[in-house]
């Protein structure tokens, strides 16, 4: 379909069939699509390699594949024994199955192992228009760079680990048009929060979203990273930014990234993936950059989300009687009433990391906020870097010294909190503002409250003690 | 895979919209390197209070969440992870279908993996399907993609059509792709490099 105007991601699908059944004009047969990098980590891996056994089979392309180890790991000190014993099996197979199957493995050792979605762009593993799939929803973060990227099952990890291939149908396509430019205080958090609240979490079911619009465009690569990344948020299956010349410096002189004449090459290549004029999509939305506030969670889904002085809504506002009671119940969780803003609300932990905002631009963001302030005596503060290569970056601007002179704790690489699977935790009934992805009941310990924020609020409420709009002491 | 055949069954139901996959089951238990013996963990957070005993109002607990196939949800069910463990816990658990107004992408395909058939039905009929009396049993028969209610009505649901085949033949998916080797092969053969020098 050359000369067909197309978006950014049929151009992607369009360049990876494989196969396509011939004469199946009624499409009973999905599309056999091609993976071009396929990351692995602990968590969902183990069943698929178990299958592989099974069968006799191999990893086809272990050369397209990388490990690392992120999810069950405690961020604490490296050189001891991981003590749950469930956990450091975990970690252990994952080593196994790399060792017997040829997988390079960032292991929890290496100098780059860190949470998979933030290594694989930093590696310069993810480029623009690959095919990248992971066994982790939160895959949709690599589509910052131009790149289709999208979670799978453990199934579809088998798969493709035998295959490098995945029996898919074509997404809808739904552009997401950020205009003006961001007032200081707002980040691309707020813009990804804002988008969810406004679409609802199974707003992009069944689509691929496309961020265009001059707020994007003026976003760094690692702010594109935190609003691509919670597009699954949003019910979309992956989320992806055109690539340009931002993308390109980022991407440059990086350990995977083309050199010399490839590089020049690629780069020519790559830009011609930005989505064609005329091309056509399923839906559009428009967001107004210049008037976003600093958005903040305060239910049991991202979508239910108000900018930082807004009131929380009241369930009697509310018509559809589900939904009233959905919006009553998530105000009996999180142990809040509706009317008021969630400014000033009392918090006992903040959380700094996860794939969507553990880089170290959002620990400098951080770190600005906190820079000769004490976090308050009422709040345990966690930062954890993302990535080994984050940690020493911090390290080497002093970022761990302004963490702990304000009080905090910083930590070793992982997905830590966010998913809470390693022991880091919230206690039942505490209340965390946190800048991870997600605030279902329990996901941050059982019985925990979340209210997701960008790494500025996050930093602003630790030294307050209660939920801060960061512009008040900025 | 075995084939899936019709079956009929009660409905167990589970009003609320947005069922994620933390509820279904909590990341805790994701520490395991098998898929079995997940059924216990099953909406463990809904099912068990603080000290582990069943929380005896939770529907699972009660007479009416025994012994019945179909799980009858609010909108967006499975929305949040890509973990598999979600359908490998409802299906130990026993269920063979899932009925709600629309699945979260990954958990749909995900069920389609492991034989346990989601159903998508209008809100009109989903309203119905709630009011239904306790002891109602449901028709489900994927060759015709229909769900008989108790009253002889039959209402259609839409299915991937090979998902449909996969399931009613019991075809191994992965099997299937394996054939295609020669076609990924020549679309190997046609690019270059790893991803030491794949740009």
């Amino acid at each position: 379909m050359s000369g067909h105007p197309a978006t950014l991601s049929q151009k992607v699908w369009n360049a990876h069939v494989v196969h396509e059944e011939p004469g199946d004009t009624n499409l009973k047969y999905p599309s056999l699509i091609y993976v071009d990098l396929h990351l692995v980590h602990e968590v969902t891996s183990p069943q698929a390699f178990q299958g592989l056994r099974e069968r006799g089979l191999r990893v086809r392309r272990p050369d397209l594949t990388i490990a690392t180890t992120d999810h069950s790991i405690p961020t604490s000190d490296r050189s001891l024994p991981i003590l749950d014993p469930i956990a450091a099996n975990q970690v252990a197979q994952l080593d196994k199955n790399c060792r017997e199957f040829g997988i390079r493995h960032y292991g929890v050792h290496s100098s780059h192992q860190g949470i998979v979605h933030v290594i694989g762009p930093e590696l310069g593993l993810t480029q623009p228009g690959m095919t990248v799939v992971c066994g982790d929803s939160h895959t949709a973060t690599h589509g910052a760079v131009g790149a289709l990227a999208f979670g799978i099952g453990t199934s579809e990890v088998e798969n493709v680990l035998a295959t490098q291939c995945l029996l898919l149908r074509p997404s809808k396509t739904f552009r997401v048009h950020v205009n003006g430019a961001l007032k200081p205080g707002v980040s691309a958090k707020d813009i990804i929060l804002a988008l969810i609240a406004r679409i609802g979490i199974g707003g992009g079911t069944g689509t691929v979203l496309e961020y265009t619009g001059p707020a994007i465009s003026a976003l760094d690569m690692e702010g594109r990273m935190t609003v691509c990344n919670m597009s699954i948020e949003g019910g979309a299956r992956a989320g992806m930014i055109a690539p340009d010349d931002t993308t390109f410096q980022y991407l440059n002189g990086r350990q995977y990234a083309p050199k010399g004449a490839d590089w020049d090459a690629a780069v020519a290549r790559w830009r011609k993936l930005p989505t064609d004029e005329g091309a056509r999509f399923d839906r559009e939305v428009s967001i107004d950059g210049d008037t976003l506030e600093p958005m903040i969670t305060w239910g049991t889904n991202p979508g239910m989300g108000v900018s930082i002085n807004e009131a929380v809504p009241e369930p009697s506002s509310v018509s559809d009687p589900l939904e009233r009671d959905a919006l009553a119940k998530a105000l009996i969780y999180m142990g809040l009433e509706g009317g008021k803003p969630l400014a000033g609300h009392a918090v006992n932990v903040v959380f700094i990391g996860s794939c969507t905002n553990s880089r170290i631009s959002d620990l400098r963001s951080a770190a600005s906020v906190l820079k000769g302030r004490k976090v308050s005596p009422n709040v345990r503060v966690m930062v954890v870097p993302g990535s080994m290569e984050v940690k020493r970056q911090a390290e080497a601007e002093g970022l761990p010294e302004i963490f702990r002179a304000a009080g905090c704790d910083w930590r070793e690489p992982g997905c830590s909190m966010c998913i809470a699977m390693n022991g880091d935790q919230l206690q039942p009934g505490q209340y965390s503002v946190s800048t991870s992805n997600r605030n279902f009941e329990g996901r941050q310990g059982k019985g925990g409250r979340t209210f997701l924020a960008s790494p500025l609020t996050a930093a602003a409420s630790a030294i307050t003690g209660v939920v801060t709009d960061v512009r008040s002491i900025l | 895979m075995k084939p899936f055949l019709p079956f009929e069954s009660r409905l167990v139901p589970m009003p609320n919209n947005n069922i994620d996959t933390d509820q279904i089951i909590p990341a805790r238990f994701l520490k395991t390197t098998s898929k079995e013996g997940l059924d216990k963990q099953l909406f463990c957070d809904w099912r068990y209070d603080a000290e582990g005993n069943p929380k005896p109002d939770f529907i699972l607990n009660t007479p009416r969440g025994r012994n019945a196939e179909i799980l009858l949800a609010g909108d967006n069910f499975g929305c949040g992870s890509s973990r598999e463990h979600a359908p490998w816990a409802l299906t130990q658990f026993g269920f063979r279908a899932v009925i709600s107004t629309s699945f979260a992408d990954i958990f749909k395909g995900n069920s389609l993996k492991n034989s346990l058939l989601p159903i998508v039905v209008s809100h009109e009929i989903h309203s119905r399907l709630f009011a239904l009396p306790e002891d109602a049993k449901i028709k489900v028969d994927l060759a015709s993609q229909t769900i008989s209610l108790p009253d002889g009505e039959r209402v259609e649901f839409p299915v991937d059509p090979f998902s449909k085949t996969c399931l009613l033949e019991g075809i191994d998916e992965l099997g299937w792709i394996l054939k295609q080797a020669p076609a990924i092969a020549a679309f190997e053969a046609g690019r270059v490099g790893s991803i030491d020098t794949l740009g």
